[in-house]
């Protein structure tokens, strides 16, 4: 049936992407008046050396594209250069990139065990008080901002003490047995999982409630009723699948949106994450690090929505017969 | 018209409706409501609790509606300043007492304001922030730019995203791919990072205009590529139509049938997401101007008055900093119904709500 083939095909689609979107970015951020090495020159530990090996090595005394080109190729042999407090960007993308992963998967895990049936149940219960009281919930969620919710669960954290108010884990994490440094990220995690969750849930479960909708108003499901099929058997064995197809497409934009919204959320929480990451090297227009971290949010969209394609494959046979 | 009178069939779109008109109206004529200007700050009153308005005086008799002054005091055993009522005097609150200049509209000259109080009190409803300055009037000033930069995007937006859809889709073949794959290549960076990169890279000393322009652009640069797809594909299938087919027949230039004749098809899709991107500009506003990279101080804008909202200290003791939070909220969600409502009544087919 052809699977390597397709995902091989995808895959090999997805490297001029990458291409043009460090073509984007790298001119955005050359062609701004910012000095790449602004940071570097002004901090005493650098020493002139660093300084002149980083010139040589991003090429700033030649013409644009050949920095680019120089850019890209120490970028593909894994060589991401130096922040400007010195350390390698490799190991800072490592240390960052495991968190907002982290994060984000235990969000859009709980949204889609909690937000699809919360989604049918709203669907089959089209209009009871059990509808309309998610229906004024997903509203109120799709409306607030990430960051004033987080603010609003900071203030919770703060007035009851029940939870750390920042960060991933506590200063004496590292002495901690395997049982309490579990439970440490744990508690770390409520807050900032929090924020996300009731936000991406909303959004799901409208999805997935109109979704359903459409589904149980076709005629097949009108014909499975008629055939004489019980609810149960009619929900889920002939109108589930079919509503759960686009959702399954959704997924590489709710990936999408949780990056960006995860990135005001660890700002507020100090969670240690790409988003803060980015935010922290715009602010101090260390650029190395910005393109860096530029390019791996965009690798890890792209993989997401990647992801979404292919689990879209394996459910939808419409989809492998068409496209193999 | 018959929008509106659908519109106000259904008690949310309704409701919506018309805490945005309050709201524009209010932002508006914000130089009139507000007690004070936006640049109005007195330095001895930061962090100053919200004035507490009084309708029964001391005797339990009802009397005309009044205030106390704060005086700020230094509390040596709390170790905290501390904010106490001055008893010694009433101040009444006034209607349309004279206060600080300001031209009308921006165009007539007056000092009117809609209340205050008598010469020497104070009121500040919602309290003051660590420059002092009155949160109440600041929160009217930073709803003019919250309130519009979403607006303003969408007119940057919807005329490029239309030309450039209605060009790839029409022209089609390789100019059509080219487009498509640099569309893709936006869209593939996570929107929020890019947004926040181009906000930073904006050159400091800018005025406030030439800022808020500039944040307008870059809000409008996130979203141009998704709403061009979305054209694109409907103009592929209008231009099979038998219509636009006879145009070119009579010899129609390219850029005439697809100002002319294929655009102009769109428009309820247009309508559609445009009300349902407000929100989105909305809140990117917001969240660049609370990491302080959008909208700057002086300038009130919500997002940028709730960035003090964030230290633990107004957290626990200042609540009243949390205001623009919620106004931004409410501005959202009404956007949001009105949305849907109206996208129920422009496209039947789509009832998310019902």
């Amino acid at each position: 049936m052809g699977f390597a083939k397709y995902i091989t095909r995808r895959i090999i689609q997805v490297i001029p992407l990458l291409i043009l979107v460090s073509l984007i970015s790298f001119f955005i951020i050359r062609l701004s008046p910012i000095d790449p090495l602004a940071e570097l020159r002004l901090n005493p530990s650098i020493s002139e050396e660093t300084l002149q090996k980083e010139i040589k090595r991003l090429n700033l005394d030649k013409p644009i594209y050949v920095q680019y080109v120089s850019w890209a190729k120490s970028f593909v042999k894994g060589d991401l250069g130096y922040t400007s407090a010195g350390e390698k960007v490799s190991v800072k993308l490592k240390e960052r990139i495991p968190n907002t992963l982290l994060l984000t998967t235990i969000v859009i895990f709980l949204t889609w065990i909690v937000g699809i049936p919360l989604g049918i149940f709203a669907a089959v219960k089209k209009e009871t008080v059990f509808d309309r009281f998610l229906t004024v919930f997903s509203s109120i969620g799709m409306a607030i901002p990430s960051f004033f919710f987080a603010i609003l669960m900071l203030m919770f954290a703060v007035k009851t003490g029940w939870f750390p108010v920042g960060g991933l884990t506590s200063y004496n994490f590292n002495e901690m047995s395997f049982g309490s440094k579990f439970l440490d990220l744990v508690k770390h995690l409520v807050l900032p999982v929090t924020v996300l969750f009731a936000i991406s849930l909303s959004g799901l479960q409208r999805q997935m409630r109109a979704n359903m909708l459409e589904v149980l108003d076709s005629d097949y499901v009108k014909f499975a009723r008629a055939k004489g099929l019980s609810e149960f058997k009619v929900i889920f064995k002939h109108a589930l699948r079919n509503a759960v197809n686009p959702m399954i497409t959704l997924l590489g934009f709710e990936f999408a949106g949780l990056l960006s919204g995860a990135a005001l959320t660890e700002y507020v929480f100090q969670y240690p994450g790409l988003g803060r990451l980015i935010l922290e090297a715009v602010m101090k227009s260390d650029i190395n690090l910005v393109m860096a971290s530029l390019m791996m949010g965009t690798i890890m969209l792209i993989l997401g929505n990647l992801i979404a394609d292919i689990l879209l494959m394996l459910t939808d046979p419409r989809i492998r017969s068409n496209k193999t | 018209m018959e929008i509106i009178k659908k519109i106000f069939k259904d008690k949310f779109a309704r409701a919506a409706f018309i805490i945005l008109a309050v709201l524009y109206l209010v932002i508006l004529f914000a130089d009139f409501i507000a007690p004070y200007s936006s640049s109005y700050s007195n330095r001895d009153m930061a962090y100053a609790p919200p004035s507490k308005i009084y309708t029964i005086d001391e005797n339990g008799k009802f009397s005309l509606p009044y205030t106390y002054n704060y005086i700020r005091k230094y509390d040596s055993n709390l170790m905290q300043t501390v904010f106490k009522q001055d008893r010694s005097k009433k101040y009444y609150i006034k209607i349309f007492p004279k206060a600080e200049k300001y031209k009308f509209l921006g165009l007539i000259p007056t000092s009117r304001h809609l209340f205050g109080v008598e010469k020497g009190g104070q009121i500040y409803l919602l309290g003051t922030d660590i420059n002092g300055r009155d949160v109440f009037s600041r929160l009217l000033f930073g709803g003019r730019i919250s309130m519009t930069v979403g607006f303003l995007a969408l007119f940057v937006v919807f005329p490029i995203g239309l030309l450039y859809g209605g060009i790839s889709g029409y022209l089609g073949g390789i100019v059509d791919t080219l487009m498509m794959r640099f569309a893709e290549a936006t869209m593939a960076i996570p929107s929020f990072y890019l947004l926040i990169i181009l906000a930073a890279i904006l050159p400091s000393g800018m005025t406030s205009v030439q800022r808020f322009a500039l944040i307008v652009v870059i809000l409008a640069l996130i979203g141009w590529a998704g709403f061009a797809r979305v054209v694109r594909g409907m103009v592929l299938s209008i231009k099979e139509e038998d219509y636009v087919q006879a145009e070119r027949v009579m010899g129609a230039s390219k850029l005439r049938i697809i100002l002319k004749h294929i655009l102009p098809q769109t428009t309820s899709y247009v309508i559609i997401a445009m009300t349902l991107s407000v929100p989105s500009y909305i809140l990117a506003e917001s969240g660049l101007s609370f990491l302080g990279l959008g909208i700057q101080q002086p300038d009130a804008s919500w997002g940028n008055m709730l960035k003090e909202a964030q230290e633990f200290t107004n957290i626990l003791y200042r609540p009243w900093l949390l205001t623009p939070g919620a106004l931004i909220f409410i501005a959202v969600l009404s956007f949001n119904l009105l949305g849907d409502t109206i996208r129920d009544i422009l496209d039947p087919k789509s009832e998310v709500r019902r």
